[in-house]
């Protein structure tokens, strides 16, 4: 997993069905579940009892035994469980109506976010503070926060399981979500659409901080976006940023495309039996035009084509960060 | 009343290999059918059993993300479309419904084994995207994902539009044969519910299907010629082929179940030697399914931004579904009281298909509610629901008609006290696997993930464990069905007591059915006992 930071865990907290509930949302949610569970029970229980009464009390006991009776119908009866179960079904129904309209109406005042999904990694704009963060949304707590959604590539979806959200995120078209968190702390941010060989790792972080530590926050942000970063760091931000580390680990594994670890300078054999040395040409190339060289037993169209998605700096940036995780020159 | 002595049994009126390839006899395709979608069972849940294998522990184990993705692809694409959809229809169907109905065979013999040829030919293609790529889209063919891919989509695609012909043949056939071949004196509310499941199943065969062809071929050109029908980056719409996508495929998973209701209302009469209890509400139920099942295909689409009044009137709708769905249950356990019951291996599938069916009925509910929805769909809830109705309620009752019909498609009886082992093997085995699924899947477990957090590890261990409970159960059951071919007792010609048509002819029935053509004057289920 490459989430630097613990989130709350899902199994642990919360009962025995639900993960701890974090937003205004949690009620809305849990409790149709919880009905309709319960109303499950009443009614599967008995069911289950009145079989087991007929297999006992019906069984066959000679080969030529004749049933009791030859029931074809009763008319009240089966009124009253076609009628009660179609009440019970339209309460439940309005229910998670009224769960969901809450759901698609975010509040005027809501901390606008721009999300956009990729393969594999998410960015979120903070359009109120600007700030553009990838791999963790940071909100303060008791703000309605809405996400306006797009996908640069497949569709995506956004899922928080502790706000009760969900939400596709499509090319070529915007998605809304809201939620209101209610209390601080970590919280998983998972990818549920199907997307590919990185779907699985296609995670984030949702921070919820409380207020005087979001400002905190916001302005520490701020102050690094003012400094000069070091092109090495600039290049590891870039590498989350476009969700490299998805895929290739920095720590020798190995993962759905090749290790950045000691990667660089080191002679790598291609798919088509050739060899290249890895420098800052190879990787200007490989991250423009990834199938052009690929590394002999990776698939041959495993990551997306970024050029003119990450700016020459950054380039330049990855090579530095590259090089800074093992240089066999 | 036997007439095997008297005559030749459909087996032996004709021997060798052509006697099989050029057949018309509804008996042979139907058998040709059983192997060909045991096969594609099989192959089906070879790649359950190893995606769940890789599943034991979170990150990088046995294959690569890449190798993960093509098997799940796979395990649905196969048994969805090579498997489920044919199953009981075409396997059980065609072998009963004619003699059920007194028939000699289907109204189309040619047109029948014409449907098991395209089937054959829509497999080979799916075989050979297998080699030539096994595609990794997820059995769902979302787009733009599947344009992007470089797996054998065309040749999959192409697979599903092959065989989707073959179940359109197959329903038409089956349409034609309840209206026109019905025995003398057996009207449309004597038949047996079985017969009018398969019909209702079939009405979707032949409107549903071609809605599905068509948006194969779509996507197919989508693929080849870039028209941007689909691909957001050429102005396409890619919630557009979720809508068209699930139109057919929604209907579908009443393709898949409705088959399976028909055989339990055979099987619970039977051995309970009880007339069905609400018969005319049980038939019109099967219409009723058919057709709102129609109408509900959006509720796959909750949170993909279509609008909220769509989306309202999809969850509502949905809930309605669920009325004749539960009224079968009510009626099926009804027909049970004051009955003679025997619990034959046939019953027992048919009880734990109303144990399971339950389970998958009332998650089912939780996921038409809207907020509710929001929160579990695209997590392990839905597929663990999706497989407790497909598993647990289609599957198990193929499994309990096969064991029905077992004696008169064969002609023997297998061991009764290994099929009690390898059911209970299966029941505890899919338990295992699938109810700790809906845990993961409200603990927030999303699906399709090759790795997963490492607190979900204990829930999927346990799972996969379970898939070699289910496997040894499906094990002991092809050993002793093989065995019973050769060495099992010599059936009857009605071993249950059943009074629909099929069992008054000989066990295996002659080429022909029957000797003299049946009469009908009564309903389907007329034993005896006082009524009230």
């Amino acid at each position: 997993m490459n989430t630097p930071i613990l989130t709350e865990s899902l199994i642990n907290k919360g009962n025995l069905f639900f993960p701890e509930a974090a937003s205004t949302f949690a009620s809305g949610v849990d409790n149709p579940f919880l009905m309709v569970f319960w109303l499950s029970v009443i009614f599967f229980v008995p069911i289950l009892v009145v079989i087991a009464i007929f297999l006992v009390r019906y069984r066959r006991k000679t080969a030529d035994q004749q049933a009791l009776a030859q029931i074809t119908h009763n008319t009240k009866l089966e009124i009253i469980w076609s009628v009660i179960p179609l009440i019970l079904l339209i309460i439940i129904f309005w229910w998670g109506f009224n769960g969901y309209l809450k759901m698609s109406v975010p509040p005027k005042d809501s901390l606008e976010v721009r999300v956009t999904a990729r393969k594999w990694s998410w960015s979120f704009n903070n359009l109120q503070d600007v700030i553009e963060t990838t791999g963790e949304l940071v909100v303060p707590v008791n703000q309605p926060v809405k996400l306006i959604m797009s996908s640069d590539d497949v569709v995506h979806s956004l899922y928080i399981p502790n706000m009760r959200v969900k939400k596709d995120v499509v090319p070529n078209r915007y998605t809304t979500l809201w939620f209101e968190a209610v209390r601080t702390g970590n919280f998983q941010i998972f990818c549920t659409e199907y997307c590919g060989d990185g779907h699985s790792s296609m995670l984030a972080v949702l921070r919820v901080l409380s207020e005087s530590d979001y400002d905190r926050w916001v302005l520490a942000q701020k102050k690094k976006m003012q400094q000069v970063l070091p092109l090495n760091e600039l290049g590891e931000i870039s590498a989350q940023k476009y969700g490299c580390l998805a895929c290739h680990s920095v720590d020798g594994n190995s993962g759905v495309g090749p290790t950045w670890k000691d990667v660089y300078g080191s002679k790598r054999l291609l798919a088509d039996g050739s060899s290249v040395t890895v420098d800052d040409n190879y990787i200007r190339e490989s991250i423009t035009n990834p199938s052009a060289k690929v590394v002999k037993g990776y698939p041959p169209a495993g990551m997306p084509v970024f050029a003119g998605k990450v700016s020459d700096k950054e380039l330049a940036g990855l090579a530095e960060y590259i090089k800074t995780l093992g240089n066999k020159k | 009343m036997s007439n095997s002595n008297s005559s030749l049994n459909f087996y032996q009126a004709a021997r060798g290999i052509k006697s099989w390839m050029f057949t018309l006899d509804h008996k042979r395709i139907g058998i040709m059918y059983l192997v060909a979608i045991s096969i594609a069972f099989a192959l089906g849940g070879v790649f359950a059993v190893l995606l769940r294998l890789k599943l034991m522990v979170p990150g990088p184990f046995l294959f690569s993300a890449k190798t993960y993705n093509q098997l799940f692809t796979l395990h649905g694409a196969v048994m969805i479309f090579l498997f489920i959809i044919p199953s009981i229809p075409a396997s059980l169907g065609n072998f009963v419904l004619p003699l059920m109905l007194g028939a000699k065979d289907v109204a189309f013999p040619r047109l029948n084994l014409a449907s098991f040829y395209v089937y054959l030919l829509g497999s080979g293609f799916a075989l050979y995207s297998l080699v030539a790529g096994a595609v990794d889209t997820g059995w769902t063919f979302y787009t733009p994902y599947v344009t992007t891919t470089d797996t054998a989509v065309i040749s999959m695609t192409f697979a599903a539009f092959v065989l989707g012909f073959s179940s359109i043949l197959t329903g038409l056939n089956f349409i034609v044969t309840v209206h026109q071949l019905r025995a003398p004196g057996m009207t449309w509310f004597r038949m047996p519910l079985f017969c009018w499941a398969i019909y209702a199943t079939a009405i979707i065969q032949i409107l549903a299907t071609p809605v599905l062809a068509i948006t194969l071929l779509l996507l197919i050109a989508e693929k080849t010629m870039s028209i941007g029908i689909f691909t957001p980056a050429l102005g396409g719409d890619p919630v557009l082929f979720q809508h068209f996508f699930w139109f057919y495929s929604h209907p579908a998973v009443y393709i898949m179940i409705l088959p399976g209701m028909g055989i339990i209302s055979e099987l619970v009469t039977t051995f309970s030697r009880r007339d069905m209890f609400g018969y005319r509400i049980v038939a019109y139920s099967s219409i009723a399914i058919a057709i709102i099942g129609f109408l509900v295909w959006g509720h796959h689409l909750f949170v993909s931004g279509q609008s909220e009044f769509a989306t309202m009137l999809f969850s509502l709708l949905t809930f309605l579904v669920a009325i004749p769905s539960g009224i079968k249950v009510f009626n099926w356990i009804a027909t049970m009281y004051k009955g003679s019951i025997e619990l034959k291996s046939p019953f027992l599938y048919a009880l734990s298909f109303i144990f399971l069916f339950c389970i998958g009925g009332f998650t089912g509910v939780v996921l038409a509610t809207l907020s509710a929805d929001v929160y579990l769909t695209d997590t392990y809830f839905v597929v663990a629901h999706f497989h407790y109705v497909m598993v647990g309620g289609t599957v198990m009752a193929f499994l309990g008609g096969l064991h029905y019909w077992w004696p008169k498609m064969t002609g023997r009886m297998y061991s009764e006290t290994w099929a009690r082992v390898a059911w209970a093997l299966l029941f505890a085995g899919f338990n295992m696997i699938f109810f700790v699924q809906f845990i993961l899947g409200s603990k927030g477990m999303p699906r399709r993930y090759y790795t997963y957090l490492d607190q979900y590890q204990p829930m999927h261990a346990f799972s996969s464990v379970g898939t070699w409970v289910f496997g040894l159960g499906f094990i002991v059951m092809v050993v002793y069905l093989l065995r019973s071919i050769k060495h099992g007792a010599l059936a009857p010609d009605n071993p249950w007591g059943g009074l629909t048509l099929e069992w008054r002819s000989a066990s295996p029935p002659i080429l022909e059915n029957f000797v003299e053509t049946p009469h009908v004057a009564t309903g389907p289920y007329p034993y005896p006992g006082p009524h009230q």
